[in-house]
């Protein structure tokens, strides 16, 4: 068993592989199970990561989650900011500049309005909330765009993990709130074309949870949601670490 | 040459990284600010650069591919290793956070489509 331990030790990331490989099943089972695939399993999954990080937290009493404690450290390699900065990066792959051409003026005002309105509906909540700094306040702001922008803003502005905890956790309760809520709303808000597909993609932006929501909703409507939904993530991490954090630097 | 797209993925990287740095020493923040976005930006031109001079392999792609898969499984790994204990003490802000804006896009959306649509203004 030593043996065994040392070697897992050795080598992290490789277990950190495995590791994560298990949670995804088990996100996908519980997705099929008892959500009947409502809430996608990489949702769940993100949400079981969570779990882990308070449990390990618990356990370690320390700051890292479950990479606090050695045998899982390296689930600490794998969602660190080289291997997180680079796979986002390949997401970029799947956006077709043509297609982007075509989405055009609808798709673009919907981004921009729907980066801005998360945003700054995200930094109102925080600012309720109690929170008064700009690194803080930004990063819970990204986090309402997407998982994915609050992570990368909060490292970006120096947030504690705790804030950019809360930013992903807040960026998770979107995709699932996109996912259940966009077919029940779908008839009245009137997504039903290929365009209003393009501008709702555009304005709400978790890919994951845009989509789920159009698969849910009409199948043939997610790639045009994809296509900039995709952006969003990209605009959101150029925008809320800059421009959005100098306007929050000016108030705070 | 699968390595090809993951060395392709590799530059683009280093380059929006180091404009990242470069943007956020001359806005005078000590942080990197819009590396990934200007990343991807560098990633898609170097792509279609390539797909234009017919150089772009099915096998570059997929070294591509593979690692834009892996963002959600690295996600996870990431929820997994963040201080989430001291974020339960906040946590009614991210369901609330999380909710609130949806509900108002939805409200906004029809707004949108009406005033920008093309198709509206013939």
């Amino acid at each position: 068993m030593d043996n065994l331990v040392g070697l897992i030790e050795k080598n992290g990331l490789i277990f950190g592989f495995l590791c994560i490989g298990i949670i995804f099943l088990v996100g996908e089972m519980l997705s099929k199970t008892i959500f009947r695939a409502k809430i996608p399993g990489s949702a769940i999954a993100i949400f079981l990561g969570l779990l882990l990080g308070y449990l390990g937290g618990l356990w370690s009493d320390g700051e890292k989650g479950i990479a606090g404690i050695s045998l899982f450290a390296g689930i600490g390699l794998l969602g660190g900011s080289m291997f997180r900065d680079f796979t986002i990066v390949a997401t970029a792959l799947g956006a077709n500049l043509e297609l982007i051409r075509k989405a055009g003026w609808l798709g673009l005002i919907s981004l921009l309005f729907g980066i801005v309105l998360f945003f700054v509906l995200g930094v109102l909540l925080a600012f309720a909330w109690g929170f008064r700094d700009a690194a803080s306040l930004c990063t819970i702001g990204a986090g309402a765009c997407t998982y994915i922008v609050g992570p990368i803003t909060g490292a970006a502005v120096g947030a504690s993990s705790e804030v950019i905890a809360l930013s992903i956790a807040t960026g998770v309760v979107k995709t699932i709130a996109v996912t259940i809520f966009t077919p029940i709303a779908a008839k009245r808000i009137g997504l039903k074309s290929p365009e209003s597909a393009m501008a709702f993609g555009g304005m709400m932006g978790t890919s994951s949870g845009v989509a789920a929501g159009l698969a849910a909703t009409d199948p043939s409507l997610v790639p045009y949601g994809a296509v900039t939904a995709t952006f969003y993530t990209g605009v959101g991490c150029l925008l809320c670490p800059s421009l959005f954090y100098l306007i929050l630097n000016l108030f705070f | 040459m699968t390595i090809y797209g993951v060395a392709l993925l590799a530059i683009s990287f280093l380059l929006g990284q180091w404009m990242g740095e470069l943007l956020g020493d001359w806005l005078g923040i000590q942080a990197n600010v819009g590396g990934v976005g200007f990343a991807m930006i560098f990633l898609m031109l170097g792509k279609e650069w390539l797909v234009q001079k017919k150089q772009m392999t099915a096998e570059m792609t997929g070294g591509i591919a593979f690692w834009s898969k892996m963002y959600i499984p690295v996600v996870i790994a990431m929820a997994a290793s963040l201080n989430v204990k001291s974020a339960i003490s906040s946590g009614s802000l991210a369901l609330i956070a999380g909710i609130i804006p949806v509900l108002a896009s939805f409200l906004a959306f029809p707004w949108i489509m009406k005033k920008f649509n093309p198709r509206h203004h013939g």
